[in-house]
């Protein structure tokens, strides 16, 4: 019978990224509501000496795969590790961080399993011994509560920022294994050539804390700078509606919405954005929002917790002066 | 260059979307069916392949008849043929098994290359793509950017963000791309394109026409279940601020960030 819960750690050059730490934390949970145990599949080269700290976090053993070929990531190569694996020793529930290599891996393991698969589920819980998943639909304007027919390990990836994170207890340490796994190279189609930075130091919008983001409102390029100075002092990360986007004001990758980036920031702070449904859906669920917007009717202030109606250029930069004080 | 555009027919961005009375689906009286967003890149990244190296864009979609539609706007844009993969027995198919029929479908056709979204405007569930290219068994690249093809038609070489970096990823042919916004600029269908579109070839499929046996296709047939569906947690318009300047009310903002949010 399928037992036990499985996550899988997301690692950078030996480094491991946060979601890691919301995944074990939320797979601890899980584990002992099933009153199992939680493993952890650790992918990478050169990287056992890691392992045990993972169980600061909750991980009871840690399964190491160790290759040169693992690191960096690529789907053929982990698809396959982790396939092999998980068919190997038949796992209840497989976690997965719902980071952009995480949603890679996830559906590809999913068809090559064979399973069900809930891509970034905000809530997971056992019923009756078997997971259930609430994952928002139509980009959060429903949310879908789902479960699994035929279907082991029970597979998921769960939203970066919403899993609450364990507080690390440095008394405890993991159980470290290697895994035994073939890897074949005639498996490997695909190469990472290159691997450009982003210097900017920002946090990605999809796991940043605080968003500061701006919209039609802002006019211009140029006029971003004062949201920059905003999120420098608060340490937030800048987000633009599609109005901005398209207008060439900022880098299609800053968009949140139905088609762009869903974030869950603990603040957003949407300046100059009117609330249109698509950009709702993309940042309904941070934890509280500001809207500061000229017009008292823009439907942001339906969904605002803290909503100012005034002028954004006379705002923001007295709201980025008030706030310096404080932090 | 031959190659294949994986079209999912999508409530438009617009869409208010209730719950049913089942609980379990969602009303489509009102709703207006349009082209998953993601895939107007697909269809716009094959017209641009073709229009460089040759070859032919066929588009597929699985679904009800209304999907016709989308497959004649695909059409309309530029695509040469179009493939409607439609059966009762797929309906309220999970990703899976979608896959699987596309996949059916494809695997006795000549391809270099196969577009599909990255996710869904629907369910959000971007699967689709990867287990096509799965049951394929060709290698996927998700969430691309840029395309860039080798002189000779028989590399790849794109660009791929993940957080906080860029990756440069290089492929073999045949290769399954999911697109992103970014990717280019989808155009519109033109009155000519849609005059001619019309008499584009259309064929349609049934799952016994792929060799598919309808059993593991529909409800019955789901892994992944939908227990009911779920009205987001409420959210409803909270404090205005008070002040008599900007200035008042930006001190006030953050007042209440620190001592009442405390999230600074
Ligand atoms: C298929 C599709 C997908 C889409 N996907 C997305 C998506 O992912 N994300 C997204 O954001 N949109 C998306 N949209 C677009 C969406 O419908 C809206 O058009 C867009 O969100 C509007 O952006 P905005 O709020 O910046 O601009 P507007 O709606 O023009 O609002 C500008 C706001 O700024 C306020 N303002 C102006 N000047 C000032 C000032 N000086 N001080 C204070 N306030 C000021 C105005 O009162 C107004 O409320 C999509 C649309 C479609 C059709
Ligand atoms: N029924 C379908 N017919 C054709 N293509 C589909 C279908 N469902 C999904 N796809 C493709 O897969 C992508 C991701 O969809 P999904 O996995 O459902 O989120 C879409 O953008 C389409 O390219």
């Amino acid at each position: 019978m399928a037992q036990g819960v499985w996550t899988i750690a997301e690692q950078r050059n030996g480094e491991f990224r946060k979601i890691t730490y919301e995944m074990i934390s939320e797979g601890k949970r899980l584990a002992d509501a099933l009153g199992q145990e939680l493993t952890v599949l650790l992918l990478g080269s050169n990287i056992k000496d890691k392992a045990a700290d993972l169980g600061q976090y909750g991980a009871d053993k840690v399964l190491v795969a160790d290759d040169a070929r693992l690191e960096p990531y690529t789907t053929d190569a982990y698809v396959s590790v982790i396939a092999e694996l998980t068919k190997a020793n038949e796992p209840a529930i497989l976690l997965i961080g719902g980071s952009v290599q995480g949603k890679d891996l996830a559906g590809r393991l999913a068809a090559r399993l064979d399973v069900g698969m809930a891509q970034d589920c905000t809530e997971l819980l056992i019923d009756g011994g078997n997971l259930v998943a609430i994952r928002p639909i139509y980009a959060g304007k429903l949310y879908a509560k789902v479960t699994y027919e035929n279907s082991f390990p029970q597979m998921a990836t769960a939203r970066p920022n919403v899993m609450a994170m364990n507080e690390p207890d440095s008394s405890k340490s993991a159980e470290v294994a290697d895994a035994s796994f073939t890897l074949d190279d005639g498996m490997l189609k695909t190469k990472v050539v290159n691997v450009d930075k982003d210097t900017s130091g920002k946090v990605d919008l999809t796991e940043a804390d605080k968003i500061v983001s701006g919209g039609r409102g802002m006019k211009g390029a140029d006029e971003f700078k004062i949201l920059e100075d905003l999120a420098d002092v608060i340490g937030a990360s800048v987000g633009a509606s599609r109005s901005a986007v398209d207008a060439g004001w900022r880098e299609h990758t800053d968009q949140v919405g139905q088609t762009g980036k869903v974030v869950s920031p603990s603040l957003y702070i949407a300046c100059g954005i009117s609330g249109a449904i698509q950009h709702l859906a993309g940042m309904s669920t941070s934890k509280v929002i500001v809207a500061i917007n000229k017009d008292e009717d823009a439907p942001i202030f339906q969904k605002a917790d803290y909503g100012v109606v005034a002028d954004l250029f006379d705002v923001v930069p007295a709201l980025t002066e008030e706030l310096k004080k404080i932090v | 260059m031959n190659i294949i555009v994986c079209l999912k027919q999508v409530p438009d961005t617009e869409a208010q979307i209730k719950i049913a009375g089942d609980a379990k689906s969602i009303v489509t009286d009102d709703i207006k069916w349009v082209m998953n967003p993601y895939d107007e890149f697909g269809v716009e990244e094959a017209l641009k392949t073709k229009e460089k190296f040759g070859g032919e864009v066929t588009v597929i979609g699985l679904g009800p008849k209304r999907v016709t539609e989308t497959i004649r706007t695909a059409l309309a844009m530029g695509a040469d043929k179009g493939i409607l993969i439609c059966d009762d027995a797929a309906d309220g198919s999970d990703s899976i098994a979608v896959a699987k029929a596309l996949a059916a479908a494809i695997k006795g056709m000549e391809y270099d290359l196969i577009f599909t979204g990255q996710r869904g405007v629907d369910d959000d569930l971007g699967v689709v793509g990867a287990s096509v290219a799965e049951f394929l068994d060709i290698p996927q690249l998700s969430l691309i950017e840029d395309v860039e093809f080798a002189e000779d038609g028989k590399s790849v070489k794109v660009k791929r963000p993940v957080e906080g970096e860029v990756l440069t990823i290089e492929s073999s042919l045949p290769v399954l791309i999911t697109t992103q916004k970014g990717l280019n600029e989808p155009r519109y269908a033109s009155l000519p394109g849609i005059m001619k579109a019309k008499k584009k070839p259309l064929d349609q499929k049934t799952l016994s026409d792929l060799g598919l046996d309808a059993s593991d296709f529909g409800e019955g047939a789901r892994k992944l279940k939908i227990v009911e569906l779920l009205s987001p947690p409420a959210r409803s318009a909270g404090k205005i601020i008070e002040g008599e300047s900007p200035q008042e009310k930006a001190a006030e903002l953050a007042r209440l960030l620190h001592e009442e949010a405390k999230l600074l």
